[in-house]
């Protein structure tokens, strides 16, 4: 590359590196990053179903599958590079989840492995599971309170 | 076992899967882009939203429609923890509001902790270029 020379091209070449806020492409990105995700792990549960385990199961060995992939393409640095074209595309489904995970832990490695990873591990999925879980104990307590026949909430 | 692939191939259901799965994270990215919200805030409040939404009995039908559209993002995540609470309720009551949850998204959280770590384990530490 040459060097920069005057203000206007300096200026220029700012502009063509940063886009005023591409909100719509970052969309498009992540809808079909997303989707893409989602529909894996839909022919995952359908692959699950026609060997005959029921849906629940299958739910859950989609989630273990899609998690184990998504640890290790973290690991490999390859998830970031994922992440940074597709955003919330790879961040919402569950991978995001499992990356949410690995990357601190990699970052904290120089640390040891008990406090360094094994602690750092939870930096952010320790929030989601402490929201998620104590969303759900009241979501049952309100369930047991209000379970009446005539109101069935789920 | 034979696989029939008609049957895991289904358009439909792959298609409503892409479109749904697709649009819950494009919520996710206009809360990123629109607030200022971190990744993190953003992935409590889905997963916080997925368990109230299966509480309320709403996200039920959007995993009967889509599929793995609604339960992989997560807010599954979240409408499975409600959804397992539910059932524990109805098996043995308050403890199973404590027990029903995390019975219920054990294989997902269980295989986070332990695939996150050898993925860690593995990893080689990102050198920073200068």
């Amino acid at each position: 590359m040459n060097p920069i020379e005057t203000k206007q091209t300096y200026q220029d070449y700012v502009d063509k590196k940063s886009p005023n806020s591409p909100i719509w492409k970052n969309c498009f990105n992540a809808f079909w990053v997303g989707g893409l995700i989602c529909t894996i792990g839909q022919i995952i549960m359908n692959i699950c179903k026609e060997r005959g385990f029921d849906q629940t199961v299958s739910g859950t060995i989609v989630s273990i599958l899609l998690i184990g992939i998504a640890a290790f393409l973290t690991g490999l640095n390859l998830f970031n590079k994922i992440g940074k074209f597709a955003g919330a595309g790879s961040l919402v489904p569950i991978t995001g989840f499992a990356n949410s995970i690995v990357s601190p832990a990699m970052e904290y490695k120089s640390e040891g492995y008990v406090m360094g990873v094994g602690g750092k591990m939870f930096t952010v999925a320790g929030p989601v599971l402490v929201f998620g879980i104590s969303a759900s104990i009241l979501v049952g307590i309100i369930y047991l309170i209000f379970n009446t026949q005539t109101m069935t909430l789920i | 076992m034979d696989i029939d692939w008609a049957n895991v191939f289904n358009w439909v259901s792959l298609l409503k899967c892409f479109l749904v799965g697709g649009a819950i994270c494009v919520v996710g990215q206009i809360l990123i882009d629109k607030t200022k919200l971190t990744p993190a805030r953003i992935l409590v409040i889905f997963v916080t939203t997925g368990a109230i939404l299966g509480g309320l009995g709403i996200y039920k039908y959007l995993v009967e429609f889509a599929g793995a559209g609604a339960t992989v993002p997560l807010t599954g995540f979240g409408y499975n923890l409600a959804k397992g609470a539910i059932e524990g309720v109805k098996e043995a009551g308050l403890v199973g509001a404590f027990t029903g949850g995390v019975k219920a998204s054990a294989g997902g959280i269980a295989a986070a902790v332990f695939f996150g770590y050898l993925a860690s384990l593995i990893s080689k530490p990102k050198m920073k270029k200068q």
